[in-house]
């Protein structure tokens, strides 16, 4: 039918219009980055069994809990977050998940040589004197890749289950230490509480300010809120760029952070929460309105049948 | 027939009085889309020239525009003993020699970046490339960076106010 | 006074003072519509019904945004997108109606094009379409830049510099268009301004004139063909609706009108709910800064076309040539010398000039967006410098159409 005919060639000149100015302009403007499913094949794989229990007494031996509390543990924190900060530039990860957050050969790579697990050894290089500020384990006297999968085994150990490491917890560990989620109430310093005195609450923005201050010079630039993150850079890009910074940013002094994929997608769903809140909602309703527009379109073809049996 | 011409007469005086109002109130609405007092005021920016580092470029902002402000390393102004129309463009701040410029590419507005290790500025929006003295030398930017008015003061600059050196480069074309 | 009787109902009452019969008759069911249409004929009613989900998306849009350079981005990503109940969907509505507007204007006006409709006492309809394309191009640029996201502020920047007409250097007219010396608080609050109400106010009132064009001359048929729409409604209205060439707009042809907004809809609202991403463009996420360019700046898919017309020339060249594209379509009922009013496909080589122009125009959208590097800037070039060679020649080919 002509109609056909005509409704082909509209469809057509769109959809090529639509491809050549989304998909294809896209593509040619931002190279695409696969995805190695967060196995970090670059890192050695863990050959030795872990004990946990000998791996607790090493961790107090080499002195971790020196910058690093452990909460699960009773073992809190040496400085506040913004003394931290001054100190080493950032503040050092609590490390009660980071058995469940972080991949195990991950781990066992950053505690023997840091600026290599997070993939910074532009920035801090050994042997011209720079140091990354996390002090390397340099063994406790035995075979280090026996102690360091010790390590790993406790952090595991005292770990939640993966099952539940909730979308927060994997960002605040990963990304909350750098990035703000603004519209989250997140700050690098932890979630603003409610004050009620105006004066509380502006000596806490204070003291964000100072913390931002210490990252901005250790890091070079402040790094970005993320809070709208998710719709301007997409998962794909976020995923990507998580397992490795340097494959789209090369240069760049964001780590490598070593989440593991189970991680990595709960990264993802707190960024959702954040900049695409009511997506779920959206589907939903979407759904409806799509069987009522059908339908509607039914009833206007059965009208329009009526009347044109008069016309034709 | 003497009625008509007054009548004619009156609605063509009528008109140009209705006439007058009409642009009377047009002037008045012109000038309420202009920039506020406040804006205009705001257009002065002073610079410490001690604090900039050799060799590094500096962004500062002067009437919401980006400034570049590179301190030439000896080896920049002795390639441009060679060249009268990057001399034409420097500014000297006592001993030391300035590319001072505002940031925007002049082609259409976008920001280029600089690039340390070839001294050079590349715009990512339609590929213009700009030396380090501010001229052009890839279009399709159709000048070299503007510089804008500025009084050197001791060590220091002030953006937005019209000094000897600004209004001689003015003069000779160097900057519109 | 004049004279007026008792009223025998509610609808005498009504006739009496508002003649509602007649207003019913001229407008609706005595609006006589040629039969011999296809549903590209509807693209009008679409037209209004996407300007209206504009409109009432709009007003609830407008209850929470705020025109300021510090909040409105707040406003529309945080309070409109997760806090307002619905409010995520009007943002969407809006910002896919916005988009997909324009592609209905540009099917609505090629098929104008190609059925003749702007010829022979249709001149005053082309012509107010192309003042309402005009103005619906200003209501979307001031639109976008609500949100004060990065493309907000750099596509606010890089065309009011095109107003500094290139070597003219028209800084102070920059300037003053701004009310700053770069977008800033009065920028955004006088664009909030034009989007809100002067732009619709001159869109509705353009819509009247459109319609008011089209009354006289009437609807366009696949054919071109004179119709005698006195005999033909004669026809209608002694009972010979099969063989009478007209039909009523309502509801004859407002049923099939309707039938096509239903089959638009669904694609609409899949638009809405599952793929926006091509109206609301990932770089407009980022909150404006005016010391960061983003790597890639470039206007919505329909400004593109003219976009990469300004483009592949120096920057003089290039604005005489954008100034040339914006007001050379609305020429067309001047430049095409012939006589004919029928569908392009029987037009000879007008006909060919319609399709080549399409292409062009597709050709010229696809560069816009893509790097003006390599092989894209010499296709760019090709496309503009075509663009421009097809309106020159368009008198030549069209004199010597031989009458129909």
């Amino acid at each position: 039918m002509k109609e056909l005919k005509i409704l082909a060639v509209v469809v057509f000149f769109t959809l090529l219009t639509y491809v050549l100015v989304e998909p294809y302009a896209h593509g040619q403007m931002h190279k695409h980055v696969d995805s190695e499913s967060f196995t970090y094949n670059d890192l050695p794989a863990i050959t030795k069994t872990g004990d946990a229990t000998r791996g607790q007494e090493l961790i107090m031996g080499a002195g971790c809990a020196g910058c690093h509390s452990i909460d699960v543990a009773g073992m809190p924190a040496p400085m506040d977050p913004v003394m931290a900060a001054q100190s080493y530039g950032v503040n050092p990860p609590d490390l009660s998940n980071a058995g469940a957050v972080y991949d195990a050969k991950f781990l066992a790579d950053l505690i023997k040589n840091p600026a290599h697990a997070l993939k910074v050894e532009h920035k801090f290089d050994a042997n011209g004197g720079k140091m990354h500020p996390m002090v390397p384990f340099y063994g406790m006297g035995g075979d280090i890749d026996q102690e360091v999968s010790d390590i790993v085994a406790y952090l595991q150990s005292i770990a939640v289950k993966t099952e539940d490491v909730t979308p927060a917890m994997a960002f605040e560990n990963a990304c909350g230490r750098c990035h703000a989620v603004g519209y989250e109430n997140w700050t690098q310093i932890g979630t603003k509480p409610t004050f009620k005195y105006e004066k509380d609450s502006l000596a806490f923005d204070i003291k964000v300010l100072e913390y931002q201050d210490s990252l901005k010079a250790y890091m070079g630039k402040l790094p970005p809120d993320l809070s709208m993150y998710i719709r301007s850079r997409g998962e794909h890009f976020i995923s990507t760029f998580m397992e490795n910074p340097q494959n789209h940013l090369a240069g760049t002094a964001m780590p490598r952070v070593g989440v593991n994929a189970d991680s990595a997608e709960k990264v993802i769903e707190y960024l959702k929460d954040a900049g695409d809140t009511k997506r779920h909602e959206r589907e939903e309703i979407g759904m409806n309105v799509m069987i009522f527009s059908i339908i509607f379109a039914i009833f206007a073809l059965l009208w329009k049948k009526q009347v044109w049996r008069e016309l034709h | 027939m003497k009625n008509n011409s007054r009548r004619g007469f009156m609605g063509k005086a009528f008109g140009a009085v209705a006439g007058l109002g009409a642009i009377g109130s047009l002037v008045a609405m012109k000038k309420s889309w202009d920039p506020l007092p406040s804006v205009k005021a705001a257009g002065f920016t002073t610079l410490d020239m001690s604090t900039f580092p050799e060799g590094e470029m500096v962004t500062e902002k002067w009437r919401g525009k980006p400034i570049f402000v590179l301190k030439k390393t000896a080896e920049m102004v002795a390639k441009e003993k060679s060249d009268p129309a990057a001399q034409a463009r420097n500014i000297k701040v006592g001993n030391d020699n300035y590319m001072v410029c505002i940031g925007l590419c002049t082609h259409l507005g976008c920001i280029p970046a600089f690039r340390k290790d070839t001294a050079d500025f590349l715009c990512a929006c339609h590929g213009g490339m700009f030396n380090a003295s501010g001229d052009v030398t890839k279009a399709p930017p159709p000048r070299g960076f503007d510089i804008p008015p500025f009084r050197i003061d001791g060590n220091k600059m002030v953006l937005g106010e019209v000094g000897p050196e600004y209004q001689a480069m003015k003069d000779n074309g160097v900057t519109l | 006074m004049a004279h007026f009787t008792k009223a025998t109902s509610v609808k005498d009452w009504l006739n009496q003072r508002l003649a509602i019969d007649t207003v019913e008759k001229v407008m609706a069911s005595e609006y006589w519509i040629p039969k011999n249409i296809n549903f590209l004929w509807a693209m009008g009613m679409i037209l209004a019904v996407t300007f209206g989900l504009l409109t009432i998306s709009g007003i609830f849009l407008l209850m929470y945004y705020q025109p300021s350079v510090d909040t409105a981005f707040y406003s529309v990503n945080y309070t409109i997108m997760r806090e307002v109940d619905f409010g995520w969907l009007w943002r969407h509505v809006h910002g896919v109606a916005a988009s997909v507007v324009f592609l209905i204007i540009y099917i609505h006006m090629f098929t104008g094009i190609y059925y003749g409709s702007y010829k022979k006492g249709r001149e005053m309809i082309w012509i107010s379409g192309m003042l309402l394309f005009v103005t619906f191009s200003a209501e979307a640029f001031s639109g976008y830049m609500l949100p004060w996201g990065q493309m907000s502020y750099w596509a606010g920047m890089v065309i009011t510099n095109i107003f500094s007409l290139g070597s003219l250097h028209l800084d102070g007219l920059v300037e003053w268009i701004r009310g700053d010396y770069v977008p800033a608080q009065a920028f955004l609050n006088r664009f909030f301004m034009l989007h809100v109400f002067l732009l619709p106010l001159a869109i509705m009132g353009l819509i009247g004139l459109h319609f008011a064009a089209l009354r006289i001359p009437h609807v366009n048929n696949q054919d071109g063909e004179e119709i005698d729409f006195d005999a033909e409604a004669k026809k209608y209205l002694e009972g010979n609706t099969k063989e009478s060439k007209v039909m009523r707009f309502a509801n004859d042809f407002l049923s099939k009108d309707l039938m096509v907004v239903g089959v638009f809809l669904i694609f609409f609202f899949y638009l809405v709910f599952w793929h926006y991403g091509f109206a609301l463009d990932p770089v407009n996420f980022d909150p404006a800064d005016g010391l960061k360019t983003p790597a890639h700046i470039y206007p919505e898919w329909y400004f593109l076309w003219s976009y990469e017309i300004l483009r592949p020339f120096p920057v003089d060249i290039g604005l005489v040539a954008f100034g040339f594209a914006q007001v050379i379509y609305m020429l067309l009922p001047w430049l095409d010398r012939s006589p004919n009013t029928i569908p392009a496909n029987r037009r000879g080589l007008f006909g060919i000039w319609f399709w080549v122009l399409l292409v062009d125009m597709v050709v010229l959208t696809a560069m816009g967006k893509l790097p003006p590097e390599g092989i894209f800037s010499t296709i760019g070039l090709v496309a503009s410098l075509l663009f421009i060679a097809m309106w020159i020649i368009l008198p030549f080919i069209t004199m010597n159409e031989k009458k129909v």
